[in-house]
């Protein structure tokens, strides 16, 4: 076995690790060296030390901060809505209705739409209510923003998750189900007793792609609020984009937070995972 | 085996790293001696002539064998391109800079063209980007913004019967209290003159505000640096009191109240928006430079004739406007690639000259490009003809009247225009006081010009 791992070595890993090496794993090595330079093009980088990183924590307007406490808000927010909601739909289109599968696919659908556009359309969408309800529109107030960029979230990843949750439900024994229904479960309790701890692993896979996608929207909050007003709608990779061009020296400080922001995302994602896992049950 | 594994996979990273930070970067020297290149790179920034420098590079390339690779950075992306290019080895040979700020970026790349031909030819020497006598940076535009407005609306509004100002040609308009009164009598009579407000939509969405935080407060800068004598190379120039503010407030008021939409809904509101407005005859006035044209003649549907099109300084009520012209200079700056090797630099500058000196150059620059160029090489016959053009043109040679520099090309970064639009925004709706935008606007100055040391 370990024989032929060494002889095969070349042919099968090196071609997948010498592309992965070059196209992931150094690309991110420079980018956590350049968070510690100056640095006009990535070939003309001069040492600064942890200069860039005090510059991050010693902002008088604490944009970064601000930045995290909305994106994190937000995060929660959209986790427990996308899920729930995706989950209730996956449950209603089990159930052999008539039309089960166009349903599926209208609810796909918006997941195959760009988030630009998407951010421009739901724009146009909410602003046209604003206009009627409060004479305004969405940049007037971060709750409007917030709840623009919520709803526009639920309508993207709703339909993704919800395909994850059916193929759970679908794979749960039927017999499981009859079993409950014989010994008198009420439909409540054969939902908390059986169906979700049998679709755990699609829980966990399905709270952490929202996780992820939510923390690291960018698109979608450009094009629907650019941050409006000021900068309180601004998500944490708006953020690091807009320091990154926004002053002239400053691409090392916008690079120090994307490795900043690498370590957080790094660290929830392992944090969920590793405590949704642990409430899976075996099939 | 698999510490092996570790050790190469260690060892590629670490090597890796190293080239990533420290490379070196080779400076050649330029002597008049060497072989020119045969072929360069031109990173251009104005999309909307992208085709007309494929043009000319193929022109060019006929006369003399040299190869332009004219390569576009999408709108409003030049930097991001421009970084990104220059890493690579097929960094553009030419690039621009918008003046000193942009300098600041990039001057391990600016050349220096003080003995160049092009620099030679500039017509006022005041308006490159120089450092201690050096030029890096020569202007190949000159450009001028001020109020467009609609002659033929204009006329109708003298021309009523019920009007309540005493003004009968737009010859008169030459102060702000004249402005005020005459823009606000229009907006009662905006029904019988077939128009949904005086002026455009002020565009207050983020990224399209320029037009205000940049273009608009030139004045007011301009207005305080020049009322104490600021050395505009200095570091006086980092620290900014907004003396001028209420200035700033008057016409910024004048716009966003007498407009062709509520002033709480200017936060979706786009330059294409207004421009559009402008084109259909939804509004008589617009603040915008003569670069819009192009966006004026193209909108569908467009009811403005060429000859309507007439410019108006921007008065913000200062002593002594009436001298006031438009603000005209440059944010457009050709820099030469140093490092890149002395006969491509000998080629980027021969190119240039070519452009701004032959005739078949000219031709496409006064013609096609549309661009007023500051080189004496250009004979009064040969200017463009586009109607913003030529207004810019005429107010530039008016006797009696001052030209307004481009003092905004000292503004600290783009974070502090960024923040002052937003605040902008938050004004118009009625969430800030002005008060707290020129506090922001004192304070993001100052701060600003402190981050980019």
């Amino acid at each position: 076995m370990n024989k032929s791992l060494k002889k095969y070595f070349p042919v099968f890993v090196l071609p997948t690790l010498i592309a992965f090496i070059i196209a992931f794993v150094a690309p991110f090595i420079m980018g956590v060296g350049l968070s510690f330079t100056k640095f006009t093009t990535v070939t003309n980088a001069q040492f600064v030390g942890l200069d860039n990183y005090i510059k991050i924590f010693t902002d008088p307007n604490h944009d970064f901060l601000n930045a995290l406490i909305f994106t994190t808000l937000f995060t929660i927010v959209s986790i427990i809505t996308v899920n729930i909601i995706a989950f209730s739909l996956a449950m209603l289109l089990t159930r052999k209705m008539k039309g089960t599968n166009f349903f599926r696919s209208v609810f796909f659908l918006p997941n195959l739409i760009g988030g630009i556009v998407l951010g421009y359309i739901w724009q146009l969408l909410i602003n046209g209510v604003l206009d009627m309800l409060v004479n305004s529109d969405i940049t007037k107030s971060s709750t409007y923003g917030f709840w623009g960029l919520v709803i526009l979230n639920n309508w993207q990843l709703i339909g993704y998750m919800m395909v994850i949750y059916i193929a759970g439900i679908q794979n749960i024994p039927g017999d499981l189900i009859e079993a409950a229904a014989i010994d008198g479960a009420s439909k409540t309790k054969t939902l908390f007793k059986i169906t979700i701890p049998m679709v755990m692993p699609s829980i966990t896979i399905c709270m952490f792609l929202t996780l992820t996608n939510s923390f690291k929207m960018f698109d979608q909050n450009l094009a629907l609020t650019g941050g409006a007003p000021g900068k309180s709608t601004q998500m944490l990779a708006l953020d690091i984009y807009k320091t990154f061009y926004g002053r002239i020296g400053w691409a090392g400080v916008g690079q120090a937070k994307a490795v900043i922001f690498f370590i957080i995302v790094a660290l929830i994602a392992f944090l969920q995972l590793r405590a949704t896992r642990s409430k899976e049950v075996e099939q | 085996m698999m510490k092996n594994l570790k050790k190469i996979i260690a060892l590629t990273l670490a090597s890796l790293f190293v080239i990533g930070i420290f490379t070196a970067c080779g400076k050649t020297d330029t002597g008049d001696d060497v072989e020119s290149a045969k072929q360069i790179r031109y990173l251009n920034f104005k999309p909307e002539v992208a085709d007309i420098y494929q043009e000319i590079a193929a022109k060019y390339e006929e006369e003399t064998g040299v190869k332009v690779i004219v390569e576009t950075a999408a709108n409003n992306t030049y930097e991001q391109t421009l970084m990104s290019k220059m890493a690579t080895d097929e960094a553009p040979t030419i690039f621009q800079i918008n003046g000193p700020k942009g300098y600041l970026n990039w001057k391990d790349y600016c050349a220096d063209l003080t003995d160049s031909e092009i620099y030679n030819h500039l017509t006022d020497k005041s308006l490159a980007v120089t450092v201690d006598g050096k030029a890096y940076g020569v202007p190949y535009v000159v450009e001028g913004y001020g109020i467009i407005y609609n002659k033929a609306i204009m006329d109708k509004y003298f021309a009523l019967d019920n009007k309540a100002t005493k003004y009968t040609s737009m010859d008169e308009i030459n102060n702000f209290a004249a402005l005020k009164e005459v823009v606000e009598d229009m907006q009662k009579n905006k029904d019988a003159l077939g128009i949904d407000g005086v002026f455009a939509s002020t565009s207050l969405k983020s990224g399209e505000d320029w037009r205000w935080q940049t273009h608009l407060a030139n004045l007011p800068v301009y207005q305080e640096f020049k009322a104490n004598n600021v050395d505009l190379t200095s570091d006086e120039t980092k620290t900014l009191k907004f003396d001028y503010a209420d200035n700033f407030k008057n016409i910024f008021d004048l716009y966003i109240n007498n407009s062709t939409v509520d002033s709480s809904k200017l936060g979706t509101k786009t330059v294409n928006d207004s421009m559009a407005e402008f084109a259909l005859e939804k509004c008589a006035m617009v603040q915008n430079g003569n670069w819009a044209w192009g966006q004026i003649s193209e909108v569908k549907g467009n009811k403005v004739k060429a000859e309507n099109v007439k410019y108006l300084p921007i008065y913000t009520g200062v002593d002594g406007e009436e001298s006031q012209g438009l603000c005209i200079g440059t944010e457009n700056f050709f820099c030469v690639n140093s490092q890149a090797s002395a006969g491509e630099q000998k080629a980027a500058k021969d190119f240039i000259y070519w452009l701004y000196s032959s005739k078949t150059g000219k031709d496409y620059v006064t013609n096609k490009l549309g661009f007023i160029a500051p080189f004496d090489t250009f004979e009064d016959n040969e200017k463009p003809t586009d109607p913003l053009a030529k207004e810019v043109l005429l107010w530039m040679n008016k006797d009696g009247i001052n030209t307004v520099p481009w003092n905004f090309t000292l503004f600290p970064s783009q974070t502090f225009k960024d923040d002052f639009g937003a605040a902008l925004l938050q004004y118009a709706q009625g969430t800030k006081t002005f008060d707290e935008v020129k506090e922001l606007v004192v304070n993001e100055w100052a701060s600003e010009s402190a981050a980019i040391e």
